[in-house]
C-alpha cells in the first residue's frame, strides 16, 4: 500500500475535527426531506463507545450471531467484506458488525451530479452499506437523459433532477435516506460540504469539479512542519465518462494529487480562429460555428441565442447550410449543429454504470478500510478491446489549491507595504511586485494602475487589520519572482501567523476555495 | 476575438467527460457523409421525435446503423442477479428489441440488498418476473418477458431453446454449464457472453467463433493522405501548386498535404528516389520546410512539420491486414461470409490496381488553407476513393459469379463501407471456453504467474475456476457459510493446487493471502462489483451486435482490490 494514512483515520479522524469545531452546523434545514440531523459526532467510530444513544441505535439493528441469520439479511453479501477479517485490505480496518453499522448510521456521502453518473452513484451507494445521502444538481430532466439515466422516466421530464434521483432511490431501497438539493454548487455556503465524510462527483465539466476540489481541499489544514493533518482531510471520488472512454479517481487532499495538481491532463483547448469562420472555412462546424457565433447576433441585435430553443437551432442550422452549399463543404446536419452548439458529449448507460460502480467501490472502501484503495487514477476505453490502466500521479507540491503555502510569522504591527517589502526578500520567494489577495478579495493589485490605485491606501494599513483580525490565515501572492533571467511571472499560497495573536491554531476554513 | 475550441484528442491516461468546449472531434469524421435534406429531417422529426431524442447520446457514437441493429436484436439473459440485471439494464435503457430473462429463483431478503430491480414487495415472487417488469418500465419500446426457470435445466434439457436469440448473455454459471452452453451456442451460431461477480472479483469472457468487425472506429490511427505515395492526380495538382509563391495570402493558405507531397517529391529527387529515413536526415527535411516559410506565424508550414512524420511511414498495408488478407478464410467458396468475399476482392484489389494499397479512405483532416485549395483536395481524394471503390465493387462481384452467388448479393453500400475502413478491418476469434479450461496457452500462463503486474488477476482467474471445482466437491462455495472457514481455506489452496498441476503449472502457488480473500469473499454477489461486471459485459454486447468497435479478446479479469484489472488471453 503506498498511501501512508490509513483510509479509517480520514474519516474517523474528521469526526473528531467536527465535534471540535461545530458540533450542530447545519445554519438552516434543507429544502427538503427529513434530514438524520445526528447530534453530535458524525462517522466516528471511537465515539459511538463514548455516547449513550448511539448504543441504543446500534441495539434497534437485529443481532447477526448465527450463519443462518446471516443468510437471510438484507446486508447478506455485503457482511461478507464487513464483518471478516482479511489480509488485503485496508491497514485500519475493523470487521464486524459495528463497522457495518457505523457506516450506515455515521458515514453521510455527497454525490455531486444527478446526470448519467450521479443516477448510478445514487443507487450503488444505496446498496453498498451506506444510508445517508445527499445529491445536488441544478438540471431539470430532458429526453436525451432517457437513454442513460435510469432514473428518470419520460413523464420526469421537466423536472429537477436531483429530486426525482432521490425520490427513485428512496423507494426501492428502503432505510435509505437520500436529501436533494435542486441548486447549483456555488450556492451552498462551505459549511454544507464539511459536514460530508466523503464527496462524490460525477460531473461533466472542468469547472464544476475545480470548484469542489477547491472547496474540499479547503478544509485541509497542515501542521508547523507542513504535514496535513489527517482529520481535516476530505476526501473524493471523481468520475467522469465520454462514449466507451471514462476514468475513475480517488482524491485524498495533502496525500494523492487534487484535481488542480494534475489539471494538465487536460488537453490544451484548440482554436478556431475567428479568420478560419469569416473568410476561409473548411468543415461543417466552421459553418455552422459562424452561423451560430457570427450570423446569429448580426441578425437578432440584442436577442441572446438559447441552446435550447428549437427555433434558434433550426435557423443556426439553415444558416449554415446555406453558408456550406456558398463554399461547396459538405456535412451540415441537424444533428451536427446541435452537437457543435451545445458542444454534446456523446454517453451510453454502459460505461456510466462501469466508471459509478468503480467511484462507489472506491467511496466504500475509503469509508471502511475493507479492501486497498485505488492508487490513485483509473482509465478505462472500450474503443478497441478493453483497457484499463492504473496511474499513480504524484501531487505538485506547490500547489495552490493542495499545497501547505508557504509558512510566514509576522509581526502584528507589519501592513501590507511591509509585507509585500518582505516577500522580495523572503528565501523561497524572492517575489517583486506582488499583488495580494485574501479569501478572494483583492487587498493589492500592482496592475492595472486604474485598480492599483483603489487598492492603494490598503498598503499603509496592518495586514492584520485587513485580514479581520485572523491570527492566521492564507494569503495568496502573485508577481514576479526568481533571478536574473529566470524571472517569470508566479502565484503563491502563503500560511500567515501572526505572533502573539490567539491562541488557535491555524484554521482557515477557505484556504483554497 | 471569439475563441472557439475544437478537435481535442485523448492520450491515455486522460481525464474524460468533460464539457470543455468541442469535444466532438469523434463525431466530425462520422458525420461527413450524412446527407442533409430538411424536408427529410422534419418529416422524420414528427414521427420518430421521442426515439431520436432520447437516444440522441448515443447514436453519435453508433448512428442510426447502430442502434437499428439494437433494436433488431434479441437477448436472453440467464440468471437476474445483480450482475444480470445490471448488464440488461444498460441495455433496455440503450434501445434493444427484445430481452427474455431466464430464471428460477424467488427474491429472497438477501436480494433486497444488492438488487436495485427487486424491492420489498417482491419477496418471495419470481426473480425473473420481478426484475423483467422493472427492465420493463426503464424502456416501453423494448419487448420484455421472462422464463422461471433455472438456466441449467435449460441447458440440460432444452438445448435448442437458445438458438432463437442475437446473443445470450449468461451470468454466475458454474464452469460444467459454461462449457455445456458455449458447444449449444455455437453450434446454432448465437453470440454467448459470460459474465460473473464474485467478491471483488470476477470475470467477462466473449465467446463468438469469429466477430468481423469493419466499422471498428479506433481512437488513434494515422490517416491515408499518400503523402509519400500519390497517385498521378494528386501529383499533378501538386504540381500546379508554387510554394514560393510571392503572394502571402496564397502562400500561408497552402495546404500542408501540398507542402509535404511537393516536398517529399522533391527530396526523393535529390536522394536518388528515397524518403528520408534517418534521424539527421528527417531533422534536415523539417528545416527544409522551415525554410520555405515566409513569416514566422505560418499556422500551414508549422502543421507540415508537425505532420511531416506522416511522410516517414511505411507505404503499403499494415502487418494486421496483411494476417487477414493471408487468412485461409481468404480463400472463398459458396459458404463464404460476405466479409470473406470482400477480403477477397480487396486481396486482388492490393496486389493489381492498388499497387500493394488498400483502396483510399477518401479524407482528409481540417487543415490550414483556402476554402478553394481544401475543398479542391477533398473532391480529389474522395473522386480516387470512388475509383477504387468502383474496382473492388467490379471484383466483388466477379468473385460471387465464381462462386456460384448472385452477383449482386452486397449491396453497394456494404462494399462502399468496407473500402473506407478497408485498412482498419478486424477479426475476433474466440477459442470454445473448454478448451480455455482443458488447456489454456501455458506459456502465457506461466508468463502471468510470475508477472508482478499479473499477480492478483491471475491468481484470481485460478481461484475462480478453483472455487466451482470446490463447489463441485463440497456443494458450497468457500467461505460461503461462517462456520467453516478455516476448513474451507485449506481445502481451496488444495484445490487451487490440483488446478494448477492439471494446467501444467506444476510449482506455481498462490499466495495465502489471496486463497484467504477468496475465503472471505464466500460467493458474495457485492452490487458495486456486479455492475461493474454487469457495465463492461453489455458495453461488449454493445459492440457484438452493432459490429462497431472492437470487441475485448481474451477473459478479462476483474479486480477490485487495486483496480489493476486484466485481460488474460488464454
Amino acid at each position: 500500500m503506498v498511501l501512508s494514512n490509513s483510509p479509517i483515520t480520514f474519516w474517523a479522524g474528521y469526526a473528531k475535527f467536527k465535534s471540535n469545531i461545530r458540533p450542530s452546523s447545519r445554519v438552516s434545514p434543507p429544502p427538503s426531506g427529513p434530514l438524520p440531523s445526528v447530534p453530535i459526532a458524525v462517522g466516528c467510530r471511537s465515539l459511538v463507545f463514548e455516547l449513550q444513544h448511539t448504543v441504543q441505535l446500534r441495539s434497534s439493528v437485529p443481532p447477526m450471531a448465527d450463519a443462518s441469520a446471516q443468510q437471510s439479511s438484507r446486508s447478506r453479501d455485503l457482511d461478507k467484506l464487513l464483518l471478516r477479517p482479511g489480509h488485503l485490505v485496508g491497514p485500519a480496518f475493523e470487521p464486524g458488525t459495528e463497522l457495518r453499522d457505523d457506516l450506515q448510521e455515521y458515514a453521510r456521502i455527497l454525490v455531486v451530479g444527478a446526470g448519467g453518473l450521479g443516477c448510478e452513484l445514487l443507487k450503488d451507494l444505496a446498496l453498498s452499506g451506506f444510508r445517508n445521502l445527499e445529491v445536488i444538481d441544478m438540471d431539470r430532466i430532458e429526453v436525451s437523459n432517457l437513454n442513460r439515466q435510469f432514473l428518470f422516466r419520460l413523464e420526469d421530464v421537466g423536472k429537477p433532477k436531483a429530486e426525482v434521483a432521490a425520490k427513485r432511490v428512496m423507494e426501492r431501497v428502503s432505510g435509505v435516506n437520500i436529501v436533494p438539493h435542486f441548486c447549483r454548487i456555488e450556492e451552498k455556503e462551505l459549511e454544507f460540504y464539511s459536514e460530508f465524510s466523503i464527496i462524490v462527483l460525477g460531473l461533466d465539466s472542468i469547472e464544476a469539479r475545480s470548484y469542489i476540489n477547491a472547496v474540499a481541499c479547503g478544509f485541509l489544514e497542515y501542521d508547523n512542519n507542513d504535514n496535513p493533518r489527517e482529520e481535516t482531510m476530505k476526501p473524493m471520488v471523481d468520475g467522469g465518462t465520454e462514449g466507451f472512454k471514462g476514468h475513475a479517481r480517488v482524491i485524498l487532499p495533502g496525500t494523492t494529487p487534487c484535481f488542480e495538481c494534475t489539471i494538465w491532463l487536460f488537453p490544451p483547448q484548440v482554436k478556431f480562429p475567428l479568420c478560419t469562420l469569416a473568410e476561409t472555412p473548411r468543415t461543417a462546424a466552421h459553418c455552422i460555428e459562424y452561423a451560430h457565433l457570427i450570423k446569429w447576433d448580426e441578425a437578432h441585435i440584442g436577442k441572446t441565442f438559447d441552446p435550447d430553443n428549437p427555433e434558434h437551432m433550426q435557423w443556426v442550422y439553415s444558416e449554415a447550410a446555406k453558408r456550406a452549399e456558398l463554399f461547396g463543404i459538405p456535412g451540415v446536419t441537424y444533428t451536427l449543429t446541435q452537437g457543435v452548439v451545445k458542444n454534446i458529449i456523446p454517453a451510453i448507460a454502459s460505461t456510466n454504470a462501469i466508471i459509478s460502480a468503480a467511484c462507489a467501490l472506491e467511496t466504500l472502501k475509503i469509508a471502511s478500510g475493507c479492501s486497498k484503495t485505488l492508487s490513485n487514477y483509473l482509465t478505462y476505453n472500450g474503443v478497441e478491446g478493453l483497457h484499463t490502466k492504473v496511474t499513480e500521479f504524484v501531487r505538485d507540491k506547490d500547489c495552490l489549491v493542495c499545497g501547505p503555502g508557504i509558512f510566514i510569522e509576522l509581526d502584528t504591527s507589519v501592513t501590507l507595504k511591509m509585507f509585500i517589502d518582505q516577500l522580495e526578500d523572503h528565501p523561497k520567494l524572492l517575489m517583486s511586485g506582488a499583488s495580494v489577495s485574501y479569501r478572494g478579495k483583492n487587498l493589492y493589485l500592482k496592475a492595472p494602475p486604474v485598480l492599483e490605485e483603489m487598492t492603494r491606501s490598503n498598503l499603509s494599513i496592518p495586514l492584520l487589520n485587513l485580514m479581520d483580525k485572523s491570527p492566521n490565515g492564507i494569503v495568496h501572492v502573485t508577481g514576479t519572482a526568481g533571478k536574473g533571467d529566470k524571472r517569470q511571472s508566479c502565484s503563491r499560497k502563503l500560511r500567515v501567523s501572526f505572533k502573539g495573536v490567539g491562541g488557535i491554531t491555524d484554521t482557515d476554513m477557505a484556504g483554497g476555495a | 476575438m471569439i475563441v472557439v475550441v475544437c478537435v481535442v484528442t485523448f492520450s491515455t491516461p486522460s481525464t474524460f467527460g468533460c464539457r470543455s468546449k468541442l469535444l466532438y472531434s469523434l463525431f466530425f469524421r462520422k458525420n461527413l457523409t450524412a446527407c442533409t435534406n430538411i424536408l427529410l429531417q422534419r418529416s422524420r422529426s414528427l414521427t420518430m421525435a421521442e426515439p431520436k431524442t432520447k437516444y440522441d447520446r448515443q447514436l453519435r457514437i453508433w448512428g442510426e446503423q447502430g442502434q437499428s441493429a439494437l433494436e433488431k436484436a434479441s437477448i436472453c439473459l440467464l440468471n437476474c442477479g445483480p450482475t444480470g440485471s445490471e448488464t440488461l439494464k444498460n441495455l433496455v435503457l440503450g434501445g434493444i428489441g427484445s430481452i427474455t430473462v431466464v430464471d428460477g429463483s424467488k427474491v429472497e431478503i438477501g436480494d433486497l440488498g444488492n438488487n436495485f430491480m427487486v424491492s420489498e414487495s417482491s419477496l418471495g415472487q419470481p426473480k425473473a418476473k420481478c426484475v423483467c417488469a422493472f427492465l420493463q418500465e426503464l424502456n416501453d419500446a423494448v419487448k420484455a418477458k421472462f422464463i422461471e426457470e433455472h438456466p441449467v435445466t435449460l441447458i440440460e434439457t432444452n438445448p435448442s431453446f437458445f438458438s432463437q436469440f442475437t446473443v445470450v448473455i449468461a451470468t454466475q454459471l458454474v464452469e460444467d454449464s459454461m462449457v455445456k452452453l458455449d458447444r449449444i451456442c455455437r453450434d446454432a451460431n448465437v453470440m454467448l457472453i459470460f459474465a460473473r461477480s464474485y467478491g471483488l472479483t470476477g470475470f467477462v469472457r466473449i465467446s463468438v467463433k469469429e466477430h468481423s468487425v469493419v466499422e471498428s472506429k479506433p481512437d488513434h490511427f494515422l490517416d491515408d493522405l499518400r503523402l509519400n505515395n500519390p497517385w498521378p492526380e494528386l501529383k499533378k495538382f501538386t504540381e500546379s501548386i508554387d510554394l514560393d509563391t510571392k503572394d502571402r495570402v496564397a502562400h500561408k493558405h497552402t495546404p500542408y498535404i501540398l507542402i509535404l507531397v511537393k516536398m517529399a517529391n522533391e527530396w526523393a529527387k535529390s536522394h536518388n528516389g528515397k524518403l528520408p529515413t534517418t534521424r539527421e536526415e528527417k531533422k534536415e527535411f523539417k528545416d527544409l520546410i522551415k525554410a520555405k516559410s515566409v513569416e514566422p506565424d505560418e499556422d500551414n508550414y508549422k502543421e507540415a512539420i508537425e505532420a511531416s512524420f506522416k511522410v516517414f511511414a511505411p507505404q503499403g498495408i499494415s502487418s494486421n491486414l496483411k494476417r487477414i488478407l493471408d487468412d485461409s478464410c481468404a480463400e472463398v467458396d459458396s459458404s463464404s461470409s460476405d466479409f470473406w468475399v470482400m477480403v477477397a476482392a480487396l486481396k486482388e484489389f492490393i496486389a493489381n490496381e492498388g499497387g500493394g494499397e488498400a483502396p483510399l479512405e477518401g479524407s482528409i483532416p481540417d487543415m490550414t488553407s483556402s476554402t478553394e485549395l481544401y475543398i479542391n483536395l477533398q473532391k480529389l481524394y474522395q473522386a480516387k476513393a470512388e475509383a477504387d471503390f468502383l474496382v473492388v465493387e467490379q471484383r466483388v462481384k466477379d468473385i460471387l459469379k465464381k462462386i456460384g452467388r448472385d452477383p449482386f448479393s452486397i449491396p453497394k453500400s456494404v462494399i462502399k463501407s468496407f473500402c473506407k475502413n478497408a485498412r482498419k478491418l478486424t477479426v475476433c476469434r474466440y477459442k470454445p471456453v473448454e478448451e480455455e479450461f482443458n488447456s489454456p496457452i501455458l506459456p502465457e500462463m506461466q508468463k502471468y504467474l510470475t508477472d508482478e503486474e499479473y499477480s492478483l488477476a491471475v491468481g484470481f482467474y485460478i481461484l475462480l475456476r478453483a472455487v466451482d471445482r470446490f463447489s463441485a466437491n463440497y456443494n458450497t462455495f468457500p467461505g460461503q457459510f461462517d462456520g467453516a472457514m478455516d476448513e474451507d481455506i485449506s481445502r481451496l489452496k488444495t484445490t487451487a493446487v490440483s488446478l494448477l498441476t492439471d494446467l501444467g503449472c506444476n510449482g506455481s502457488t498462490l499466495t495465502e493471502d489471496l486463497i484467504n480473500e477468496m475465503c472471505r469473499y464466500g460467493a458474495a454477489e457485492l452490487h458495486a462489483v456486479a455492475a461493474y461486471v454487469g457495465g463492461v459485459a453489455s458495453q461488449e454486447v454493445i459492440k457484438l451486435i452493432t459490429r462497431q468497435f472492437v470487441p475485448m479478446i481474451g477473459t478479462f479479469i476483474f479486480n477490485g482490490i487495486d483496480h489493476k484489472s486484466q485481460l488474460l488471453s488464454l
